[in-house]
């Protein structure tokens, strides 16, 4: 009997077009030649509609991101890798060990295969580098115009881990709060190649998947009270999230919070504030005082973390506003970014 | 960033905090308005205010070109996108300044209108090339800063003859915003003007020398960067405490007395002077803004199209006229961080960051209450 597929996809000049979400043999080809490849694990190959998974034996947590990332390649990464990271982290700073991961794409007619079969292989090696495979997945493609290139929404589970208790509403006023890196790294990237502004060292996505930072960490610090990955709205926005579950003051120290000079740059000439910045690789942590020399030692400690820094303090205020003891020499308040300084960037 | 962090030192400031406290006189009170945006900006994002003695009391001007536009300017630019299907393109700000019929022209976008963000004019002018089969139309905004590069953008879609492109303009001037100040009955006390950074490397010092000789009011010019506001206060209070009234340039490094000759030239070519503009805040102010000089006409979206100016009247509980005036603080406002806040704007000086209601808003509303504080179990 002749093969079903008498064609190969041509992954050097082909394009995804309507065919290719119709549910038919294009189809079917597209899941087995393109995707199932590149991401192959025990669960995808099982076939069917879903995946079977093992037993867990602790609660489970879940999390889903949808990423619409323009352009999709830039310094440092691209949709594919971004998806994975996103998730993945959003499933770590709950307090939780990612295992597995569901990717959904939303495919543009006309968008190159050679493009799509980039952007797959970056989703297989991030998730193949963090441990965590894609079990599920689904497609659709819509007409041009309709979408831009390929959005991807992807949604991971993971296990709580032991004796682990952190959520945004556990920060306590005398706290301390760290952070893993400099900060605005992942929005500059983006922002720079789409404003065409150059660097003498360009600025790089600090994306990346923080699981394995957290783990240390927690393992280090297991009083932990508070971690998040401050993604879009950057820092700013993830410590006035924290203030306001937490129902505290948080006072930062300028002089302290770590920022990369062109990123800097790229903001004064921007008139942005790197503090607004989107972060796909960076975690903010909140830890009883003293634990944040050990908390600090042991984010150093790791590859991810060698740049952290202890940035300021959780206070007692009804209010919930973060403030900032400038490197001035005045104080202000660091605020929620109203509307959207840089659109789509994740 | 070397030449912009060396005027953001720390130590410095407080060097220089400490000369501006031994400055003040007791019982003397500094009024100093700083005419530009950019200028309370800085203020409020470096905490200026935290540095100063108490008799220093520095007023916000009119000096944001988004607040500073009228209701109606923004009308026109949303029924040329909405009804005669303009590609109409602003800067980032102009879009969320609340318009009539609870629109904004954000809102417009929703509703169909094509409005592009640009960052300088030359963006406007690629649309154009991009979308000839378009009308494009730049809502061409701000103070002398601005101008140039507008007339550039003009006399470039001359010489490429590029039919589709033209501007609603809204380009003003700072010395008549400054005069009406002035000149405003029960207006507000001033000892002195912190004197803009940006517009002063355009048009010079000179342009002030009548503030400080018939009104008898001291201008310093100085840079956007905190330690140059520092110092112009400190050479503000030096002149008031010494009787004198002069232009005096703490921004020597860009500014000279007779400014950017060559921007004046281009500007005096493409563009003249209304004979009287709306201003929200001011009111209807002679001979304090531009438009095209005949010559341009066919760039001129007022003369393209049928988008005759009606003046609007501000929200009734909205204080942006008289906070651009100086005559009140943002947290004299009724509606100041309750019904009006930069996510939900009513008035324009909550929508950008120049503007005194977003800065006070995003920055300093902390100074108003203390925190009340409550005893957690740690």
């Amino acid at each position: 009997m002749k093969p079903v597929h008498s064609r190969p996809l041509d992954l050097r000049n082909g394009r995804i077009d309507l065919s290719h979400g119709a549910g038919g043999r294009a189809m079917a080809q597209l899941i087995e030649d393109l995707f199932a490849r590149a991401l192959g694990n025990e669960f995808l190959a099982q076939g069917d509609d879903g995946a079977r998974l093992p037993a867990c034996a602790g609660p489970l947590v879940m999390a889903t991101d949808a990423h619409v990332v323009s352009p999709l390649f830039f310094p440092g990464g691209d949709i594919g890798c971004l998806s994975v990271h996103g998730t993945i982290n959003d499933v770590a700073v709950m307090g939780a060990r990612p295992l597995y991961l569901a990717a959904s794409f939303v495919l543009e007619e006309g968008l190159p295969l050679a493009d799509l079969a980039r952007i797959v292989a970056s989703m297989a090696a991030a998730a193949r580098d963090a441990g965590v495979p894609v079990v599920t997945g689904d497609t659709k493609v819509v007409e041009r115009g309709k979408a831009d290139g390929v959005f991807i929404t992807t949604t991971g589970v993971g296990e709580r881990i032991d004796g682990v208790d952190v959520s945004g509403a556990n920060a306590r006023p005398g706290d301390a709060v760290l952070v893993s890196g400099p900060l605005g790294d992942h929005g500059m990237a983006i922002m720079s190649v789409r404003e065409n502004l150059a660097f003498d060292a360009p600025i790089v996505s600090d994306t990346a998947a923080l699981h394995g930072l957290v783990a240390v960490l927690l393992a280090a610090v297991p009083d932990t009270r508070v971690l998040r990955d401050p993604t879009r709205g950057g820092l700013a926005a993830t410590l006035n999230e924290i203030a306001h579950q937490s129902g505290v003051g948080i006072v930062l120290d300028e002089a302290a919070i770590p920022v990369r000079p062109a990123v800097a740059a790229a903001c004064e000439l921007l008139g942005l504030d790197p503090l607004d910045i989107a972060n796909e690789g960076r975690l903010i942590v909140v830890c009883p005082a003293a634990s944040a020399d050990r908390a600090l030692a042991a984010l150093r400690a790791h590859p991810l973390g060698q740049e952290a820094a202890r940035i300021g303090e959780v206070i007692a205020d009804d209010r919930r506003f973060v403030q900032m003891k400038t490197r001035f020499g005045g104080r202000r308040m660091v605020d929620w970014l109203a509307g959207d300084a840089l659109p789509r960037i994740c | 960033m070397k030449y912009v962090d060396d005027f953001r030192d720390g130590a410095i400031a407080r060097a220089l905090g400490a000369a501006i406290h031994a400055e003040a006189q007791p019982g003397r009170e500094y009024r100093l308005m700083e005419f530009c945006g950019g200028h309370t900006h800085a203020i409020s994002r470096y905490g200026i205010a935290d540095l100063l003695p108490p008799q220093v009391r520095l007023i916000h001007g009119p000096g944001c070109p988004v607040c500073v536009l009228p209701i109606g300017r923004i009308d026109q630019a949303i029924r040329l996108a909405l009804e005669h299907r303009a590609i109409l393109c602003s800067y980032g700000d102009t879009l969320r300044v609340p318009a009539s019929d609870k629109l904004s022209l954000l809102r417009a976008k929703g509703r169909g209108a094509d409005v592009r963000m640009v960052y300088s004019p030359l963006d406007a002018l690629q649309v154009a090339r991009a979308n000839p089969a378009r009308e494009v139309v730049l809502l061409a905004i701000g103070f002398e800063t601005t101008t140039p590069p507008t007339a550039v953008a003009v006399k470039q879609a001359q010489a490429e003859g590029l039919a589709n492109f033209s501007l609603l303009c809204n380009h003003v001037l700072t010395p008549a915003a400054m005069h009406a100040i002035l000149a405003a009955p029960q207006g507000v006390q001033l000892d002195g003007f912190i004197g803009p950074a940006h517009v002063s490397t355009v048009i010079g010092s000179a342009p002030y020398e009548p503030f400080a000789r018939d009104d008898r009011k001291p201008v310093v010019i100085a840079g956007f960067e905190p330690l140059d506001v520092m110092r112009a206060i400190q050479m503000l209070m030096r002149q008031i405490n010494d009787g004198r009234a002069e232009v005096e340039n703490e921004f020597t490094r860009a500014v000279t007395p007779e400014g950017n000759r060559k921007a004046q030239a281009l500007v005096a070519e493409v563009f003249e002077l209304r004979e009287h503009f709306e201003w929200r805040g001011l009111g209807t102010v002679p001979a304090s803004a531009l438009k095209l000089r005949a010559e341009f006409a066919a760039f001129d979206a007022e003369v393209r199209f049928s988008v005759p100016y009606a003046a609007v009247p501000d929200h009734k509980a909205c204080e942006c006229a008289a906070i651009l005036r100086g005559e009140k603080r943002p947290e004299e406002c009724r509606i100041f961080g309750t019904a009006c806040t930069p996510d939900n704007p009513v008035g324009s000086c909550m929508v950008s960051s120049e503007g005194a209601c977003a800065a006070h808003y995003t920055y300093g509303r902390f100074r108003e209450a203390p925190p009340v504080t409550t005893t957690t179990s740690a």
